[in-house]
């Protein structure tokens, strides 16, 4: 049954400009999947780790305008693609190095910092970044020689990369390494107890994060050709968050959902009302207060709550002793 | 030589400011444990709202006096209203804050629009000073005279008082003090209107030297994390000495190396993550 | 030699001194019972067994090997494995899963990203052993939220006897259970081979003197009575403690 509708999508997305007509909804397509593996690359940590970062937009940037800045330098697509997610490396590793000092909110409070130096960096070090005008970039690449110009062609190789992306999230994810990452979520201090090493696995989880947001970046680069300050700031990082959150953290299908949902809000809102910033702080207050475990895992049990309402009243024999309150647990 | 007299009184001056403005961030951090990131918006609506007072004829000071304490009323409303649905759950307070600070930041943009607004200096405080042969602008004097006569009743408060002692209780242990009978909850809705009240203050204080303007949010927030960082949370004394650290620092690097002044304060922050994350006088572990 | 030795072990909270020089010595394979009031410090001296909270000073010699400087995730290889007395385990997963966990913690695989968990059949057959040795096999893929009290703390057991320890410290194993449960968890632990050295803590007495070969009495941190059994029970300062002063 799962097979069944994974293979479903699968095809839909592959075909998906031939029966969306409109190149514009193809391009909010390739949005959506860009930022997809964005939102996938910051779950590994958020989800998965449990630990929450408010400065991912900074490895986002850092591996657009590295991009940028060797592409206009006369190298190559492909020198420049290996340079940004070289770089975006070895920021992730700095970052990490730092923020793994703290843990909980201090996690967040220094990924925060962080975000902002960085967003300070790109405004500000005009030489390198041109500060507030951003960089341009007159071409795409052309892998095999096909041209990514039209908004199809851009689209099927951002599905590609996309589903690389999810292939290999899901093969960490069912791996022995991604269930120590699970493990040092929930309990860390019997995790060090069992033998695991909680800093280096969360370090290495961080990087992992890290290399997707850098992907991420460069398709950003390539779709809009420009990069600007904007997609370094708070906002960026916590659009992000709102995607994983919204969607659901902890699984696959949650961060892509959360992707779709706030790009097609941002693209929507922003054609009625300006103000989409205020859109997204609400959102963030609603989710957090209403649906806190995000709006896949929240629609379920919404579901689930009304279909047991709608289920006509059987009386219940008690079976087994029911478990003792726990503390604890 | 003059040139680093004047950068030092600026420092001294911008420092004065950042205490305002993180000594509040610090205590909601150490009591509440929660990284308020609104705290940027309610320096700037503090320093929105003073401009309107002041243009309804109110005078400066009245201004800034009302302002912060319009501020600290919304401070309330919102640990009242929607921290306080969130007992415990801290990291979901955290983004509570961040979607507030963005629907802050777009009201402010719809009410007062686009452009920079300065706040006129209080006519008692323009001018020059003359301190030991040099020039100095009145007004900056002030402003560190201000911060000085505020870290002191802040230490009054909570060295002297029963409120500060139940802060301070908070801070270093909420469960003991919780079970000794202090009203932990209370307390956070008088802390987090402090807090909101000083940085609100602190906004319109700022605001003939830095005056109002949309991503003013964006810039004071780096610098209050970045303090209470070096200076350590939840430690008064920490806030101030992180905070002229990071006036000095920020100043001399925006003279200096205009165009890489962030990473001028990155390092230092960088340093005492790695040596010492507590902060140099911090209570509570990051 | 020693299974586990203590030496003028030091460990104070601020003012409060919560293990005052203590000096203990455990036999390989024997069956070590710790007792004390509440706040006894019987707890923190696990953890600084462990490692898990760092010592002021004193030593920790795991069979004569000086492991105070040892991180705590190593004491885990060297043979020392703990249960606690809240149940830490991992709600969201199967018993299964949890017990994988353990055994995943002493394996090389923990670092590998590219192979499926599922489909590592050694590490499972070993999951599903030290399931049955707890009697709980059948209950292996119900997640651990689903599953009664007496069952978790069974569990707590499975997981420290997975890692084939040579050191096994027990903390409070019998809280909460049933008469019934308690019968189970006493086989379980009389089943457990002599080649396994275990010091427990316990407050459950009748439980807990069937069990024990020698017994040690904590209070404020310090020992104040140690013997065999028919020693300690007979000691008048045993009772002094227990009956308060």
């Amino acid at each position: 049954m799962k097979r069944l509708a994974l293979a479903l999508a699968l095809a839909a997305l592959a075909t998906l400009p031939l029966w969306v007509g409109n190149s514009y909804y193809v391009d909010v397509a390739s949005q959506i999947l860009l930022y997809a593996i964005f939102a996938l690359g910051l779950n590994v940590l958020v989800g998965y780790a449990g630990l929450v970062s408010l400065g991912h937009a900074g490895l986002f940037g850092i591996a657009a305008y590295a991009g940028a800045l060797v592409i206009n330098n006369g190298a190559s697509h492909f020198v420049a693609i290996v340079a940004a997610l070289a770089v975006t490396l070895a920021a992730a590793g700095a970052f990490a190095v730092l923020a793994l000092r703290g843990t909980g909110l201090g996690f967040v409070m220094i990924t925060v910092a962080i975000g902002q130096i960085v967003w300070g960096l790109a405004y500000r070090w005009i030489s390198i970044t041109n500060g507030d005008n951003g960089v341009a970039i007159n071409t795409r690449p052309r892998p095999f020689g096909l041209s990514l110009t039209s908004a199809p062609n851009f689209y099927w190789a951002t599905l590609i990369v996309f589903l690389c992306a999810l292939a290999a999230i899901a093969i960490v994810a069912a791996s022995p390494f991604g269930a120590s990452l699970r493990g040092t979520r929930d309990q860390p201090r019997r995790m060090t107890a069992l033998g695991y090493h909680i800093w280096l696995i969360r370090f290495l989880a961080f990087l992992f994060s890290g290399l997707w947001s850098g992907v991420a970046g460069m398709l950003f680069l390539y779709y809009n050709q420009f990069i600007s300050p904007q997609a370094v700031a708070l906002g960026a990082s916590a659009e992000v968050l709102l995607m994983v959150i919204s969607g659901g953290s902890g699984t696959l299908l949650g961060p892509i959902v959360g992707a779709a949902l706030v790009v097609i809000m941002k693209n929507v809102v922003s054609a009625y009302i300006v103000r989409w910033n205020f859109v997204l702080g609400a959102i963030f207050v609603a989710i957090v207060i209403f649906m806190p475990e995000g709006i896949v895992p929240g629609s379920v049990r919404l579901a689930g709550w009304c279909l047991a309402k709608l289920r006509p009243r059987v009386t219940e024999v008690t079976g087994a002793a029911t478990p003792r309150p726990e503390r604890g647990l | 030589m003059n040139l680093w007299l004047i950068l030092s009184g600026n420092s001294i001056a911008f420092g004065g400011l950042l205490f305002l403005l993180s000594a509040g961030f610090s205590l909601i951090f150490g009591l509440m444990r929660i990284p308020n990131l609104t705290h940027g918006s309610l320096f700037m609506l503090g320093a929105y709202f003073a401009v309107s007072l002041t243009s309804w004829g109110l005078g400066f000071w009245p201004a800034a006096i009302l302002a912060g304490l319009g501020v600290a009323a919304f401070g309330g409303l919102v640990e009242r209203l929607l921290l306080r649905r969130l007992p415990g759950a801290e990291l979901a307070q955290v983004l509570v804050t961040l979607g507030l600070s963005f629907m802050i930041a777009d009201v402010c943009l719809l009410g007062w629009g686009g452009d920079p607004i300065s706040i006129a200096t209080p006519p008692e405080l323009r001018g020059v000073s003359r301190i030991a042969g040099f020039a100095f602008p009145t007004y900056r004097l002030g402003v560190i005279i201000i911060a000085v006569v505020f870290a002191a009743l802040l230490w009054g408060l909570l060295d002297k008082t029963r409120l500060g002692a139940m802060i301070r209780a908070g801070v270093d242990d909420p469960e003991i003090a919780r079970v000794v009978g202090i009203r932990v909850s209370r307390l956070f809705t008088i802390v987090f209107s402090l807090g909101a009240g000083l940085a609100g203050f602190a906004g319109v204080i700022g605001g003939p030297i830095l005056s109002v303007y949309p991503g003013l949010d964006q810039d004071m927030l780096p610098l209050a994390l970045v303090v209470v960082i070096l200076g350590g949370s939840g430690s008064l004394v920490g806030s101030f000495t992180g905070s002229f650290v990071v006036g000095f620092l920020y100043n001399f690097g925006q003279a200096m190396f205009p165009e890489l002044a962030y990473v001028v304060l990155f390092l230092p922050m960088l340093v005492i993550l790695v040596l010492r994350p507590r902060g140099l006088f911090g209570r509570v572990m990051p | 030699m020693n299974a586990l030795e203590l030496c003028g072990l030091e460990k104070a909270f601020g003012g409060l001194r919560v293990t005052a020089d203590v000096n203990l010595s455990v036999e390989p394979g024997e069956r070590r019972l710790i007792i004390g009031p509440n706040g006894a410090g019987k707890t923190t001296l696990f953890n600084l067994i462990t490692g898990e909270v760092p010592a002021d000073a004193g030593s920790i010699l795991l069979f004569e090997q000086n492991i105070t400087l040892v991180p705590c995730r190593q004491r885990a290889h060297l043979g020392l494995a703990r249960t606690y007395q809240i149940i830490t385990l991992f709600p969201r997963e199967t018993l299964l899963r949890n017990v994988t966990l353990s055994l995943l913690g002493l394996s090389r695989l923990r670092w590998n990203p590219l192979v499926r968990l599922d489909r590592q059949s050694a590490l499972l057959a070993a999951a599903w052993q030290t399931l049955s040795r707890v009697g709980l096999d059948r209950l292996a893929e119900r997640p651990l939220a689903q599953t009664a009290y007496g069952e978790r703390r069974r569990v707590e057991i499975a997981m420290a006897l997975a890692q084939n320890p040579k050191v096994l410290l027990l903390d409070e194993p019998f809280a909460g259970l049933s008469s019934d449960e308690r019968r189970d968890v006493q086989f379980l632990l009389a089943a457990i081979p002599r080649e396994v050295t275990i010091v427990m803590i316990e407050h459950d007495m009748d439980v807990a003197l069937d069990f024990a070969e020698r017994i040690t009495v904590l209070h404020f941190g310090k020992i104040e009575v140690e013997g065999t059994r028919s020693e300690v029970v007979a000691h008048p300062r045993t009772k002094d403690i227990y009956l308060g002063q």
